[in-house]
């Protein structure tokens, strides 16, 4: 098939009117991809650290998560415990091996470690990369710690965010990024998430549960 | 799922789609639903304007510089692991596909939404080839089942009520109990979920589309409120990811730009459930994820559009705004448009793409009143590339032109009076174009004989009913434009 890259870079080429070898065209581009400006960041998601956490709440719920807050990490068990009684679901969460699950002391509930991608469980627990507050939006990274399935497969998601990890803009959160992969590297999945699953698909009427989970839990730890 | 064009007959299309009654129940939610949620979105974020001049540079930039992105992107994805294959046309890019399920010796495919697919006709292919293709979108899965082409670009089953969703789950579904009961929406759902379950764990090959392509990473996004796309890219071993050469944009900061305005111009959330990064296959701790990750970039003529005037038109993020604020869109629906893309975006790009030979009658498919543009993201001039493909239709003399595109098209609107505001703007529309810089039209050019002894008054600003509007609503809303 390099048949077909050679000529559709030509034809892109001849389109455009160039050659590829005009030094001036290569410098832009290099610069542009080094450089990587930010375009318009719009205001509402700044503030100091308790005001985005509060902007963060608020878009959250806009999409229709649940909240709850705790004082620290080790307060999570609690709080899920408490959930999932409320919501009458078995207490058994799975969740990946982020050393911060491990480290808490599940007694209420079963933590079942992650192994194989199970698709019948009804409840799973993930922590955020960080949270942007201004559309109070979730970013999870890939592997190990913390599973892509489980943000997907169970019913109810449980996510867990530090208060230090919000962000007001994308353009911070990407910046944090590079900072932890370097620059030009990516995680192999980073998933932005806002809200549970939904669909509108069936006469125009939404829905949530589409395919990924019907309910986005997110517990708020305090470090700040 | 052929897709055999039908556009070159769009007036025939639009008289059966006018009379269909289940249609026009469905449409009435188009401009209750989307427009009215768009309006509140935008409302909220006063750097929406600046936002889309932003988007709109970004898209320009790359398209400038495409050769070069696209070598960068390359360079990227393999370094991350992955393959690209580039593909001119929709036979190569299908070719690519069976190659690549035939390798891993894949009889389920899972699917999320791709417009590329589409174009490409790929489930014919697969099925052909004794390869099942498994739309997993929840309106894909449902004109899967009905053996239809998406009506709309973000919504494909925009086109339906729940009664006919019902009617396609109980032919469909024949191992459920018959007398199960489907009254609500919700059912419908934990029956389509559980069914498509069983295919998200079993699939061999998952095939997602792409929003955008990333040159600084080699990324490609996915945008989705389902979560389908993600169990489509993340259970199978492998993963092919289908995209045009013009969803290239430069870095992760020229993305959050777009994504800016993406969801909110498309269903009216500031961000889509479900924003979608990935970078090439598993690596050594991934507990998932596909071990091929393969991406497939079509040209389809776009390569040729870079040159001339419908070059704008590959900014296009398919956010479907403009469809859904187009009054003829909202009465005939996405159908009637013949081929795989509808409304103004449809009416500019489908003759790019398979032919005006073969679309005639699209760039008539509009009441010109500008709303179209109004609400693009990515500011496309619709109106004005419409009538550029009609003048290039009338040279080529696709069509009789006095008789089909003005006399004919007004009587058609005139008898369907839900497109009375449009088809009136239109009307303003067109005479404003004719008369350009000139205070009374002598000689309007398909009126001849009418015009010969009266001079006819060039419109001022719009219908009476746009003027009226703009007068009460002071400066925020805008008259149509021509
Ligand atoms: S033409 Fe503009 S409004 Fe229409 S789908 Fe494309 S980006 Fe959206």
């Amino acid at each position: 098939m390099s048949d077909a890259r050679t000529e559709i870079f030509s034809s892109i080429r001849r389109a455009l009117g160039v050659t590829s070898t005009e030094a001036p065209r290569r410098a832009i581009v290099e610069d542009r991809l080094e450089r990587a400006p930010k375009g318009i960041v719009p205001a509402r998601g700044q503030g100091d650290p308790a005001a985005r956490k509060e902007i963060f709440k608020t878009q959250a719920l806009r999409a229709q998560t649940s909240l709850a807050e705790v004082a620290s990490l080790d307060a999570v068990p609690a709080e899920v415990a408490t959930y999932l009684r409320d919501n009458n679901l078995a207490a058994r969460v799975r969740g990946g091996a982020d050393p911060r699950l491990a480290s808490m002391s599940w007694t209420e509930t079963d933590f079942i470690l992650e192994q194989a991608k199970e698709g019948s469980d009804l409840t799973s627990i993930s922590i955020a990369f960080g949270g942007v507050a201004e559309t109070g939006t979730l970013a999870f990274v890939a592997g190990k710690d913390n599973p892509t399935h489980l943000n997907f497969l169970p019913d109810h998601h449980i996510a867990v965010l530090q208060a230090s990890d919000i962000v007001s803009d994308y353009e911070r959160l990407l910046r944090k990024l590079r900072m932890v992969y370097g620059k030009g590297l990516m995680p192999r999945v980073l998933n932005f998430i806002t809200g549970p699953s939904r669909s509108a698909d069936i006469a125009h009427t939404l829905l949530l549960g589409a395919h990924g989970p019907r309910r986005l839990h997110i517990i708020i730890v305090n470090d700040v | 799922m052929s897709i055999t064009p039908t556009s070159a007959q769009f007036k025939t299309n639009a008289h059966h789609a006018l009379g269909d009654a289940d249609l026009q129940s469905a449409l009435a939610h188009v401009p209750t639903g989307f427009v009215a949620n768009r309006a509140s979105a935008i409302a909220n974020l006063p750097e929406f304007d600046a936002l889309r001049d932003s988007a709109r540079d970004i898209k320009n930039h790359t398209l400038a510089h495409l050769d070069l992105y696209l070598e960068a992107y390359e360079e990227k994805v393999k370094a991350a692991g992955g393959h690209v294959h580039f593909a001119r046309t929709s036979d190569e890019a299908n070719a690519i596909v069976l190659e690549i399920c035939k390798a891993h010796d894949a009889h389920i495919v899972t699917k999320g939404k791709s417009m590329i697919s589409e174009e490409m006709g790929l489930n014919d292919v697969l099925a052909a080839h004794a390869i099942t293709p498994v739309e997993t979108d929840l309106g894909e899965y449902i004109i899967q089942l009905r053996h239809e082409t998406p009506s709309h670009i973000i919504a494909p089953a925009a086109h339906l009520t729940k009664a006919q969703v019902e009617g396609d789950f109980r032919r469909a579904h024949v191992d459920l109990d018959r007398a199960r009961n489907l009254e609500e929406p919700e059912t419908l759902l934990a029956e389509a979920r559980t069914i498509l379950r069983q295919n998200f764990l079993k699939a061999d090959v998952g095939i997602t589309g792409a929003n955008f392509l990333i040159a600084e990473t080699g990324t490609s996004i996915i945008v989705t409120n389902e979560g389908n796309g993600d169990l489509t890219q993340t259970l199978p071993k492998v993963h092919i990811v289908l995209a045009s050469i013009e969803k290239l944009v430069p870095t992760l900061e020229d993305a959050a730009q777009i994504l800016r305005v993406l969801a909110r111009s498309a269903t009216g959330q500031d961000m889509s459930v479900y924003t979608t990064l990935s970078t090439g296959p598993r690596r050594a701790d991934d507990p998932d994820g596909p071990e091929h990750y393969h991406v497939i970039i079509l040209d389809n003529g776009r390569s040729s559009m870079l040159a001339g005037p419908f070059k704008d038109m590959l900014r296009c993020i398919r956010c479907g705004a403009c469809m859904n604020h187009c009054p003829v869109y909202q009465a005939v629906g996405g159908h009637a448009y013949g081929w795989v893309y509808p409304g103004p975006m449809g009416a500019v790009l489908t003759p790019a793409l398979i032919g005006l030979d073969q679309s005639a009658d699209l760039p008539n498919a509009s009441s010109f009143c500008g709303k179209c543009e109004e609400v693009c993201p990515v500011r496309i001039p619709l109106p004005k590339l419409m009538r550029l493909w009609r003048d290039r239709a009338f040279e080529r003399h696709l069509m009789p032109w006095t008789q089909r595109a003005a006399l004919g098209f007004w009587a058609f609107f005139a008898r369907h009076p839900r497109l009375y505001r449009g088809a009136t703007s239109m009307a303003i529309g067109m005479l404003g174009l004719f008369g350009r810089g000139k205070d009374n039209l002598n000689a309007l050019p398909f009126l001849k004989a009418w015009t010969k002894s009266r001079d006819f008054p060039v419109p001022q600003g719009g219908t009476f009913q746009a003027q009226w509007a703009k007068r009460n609503a002071g400066p925020q809303i805008k008259a149509p434009k021509s």
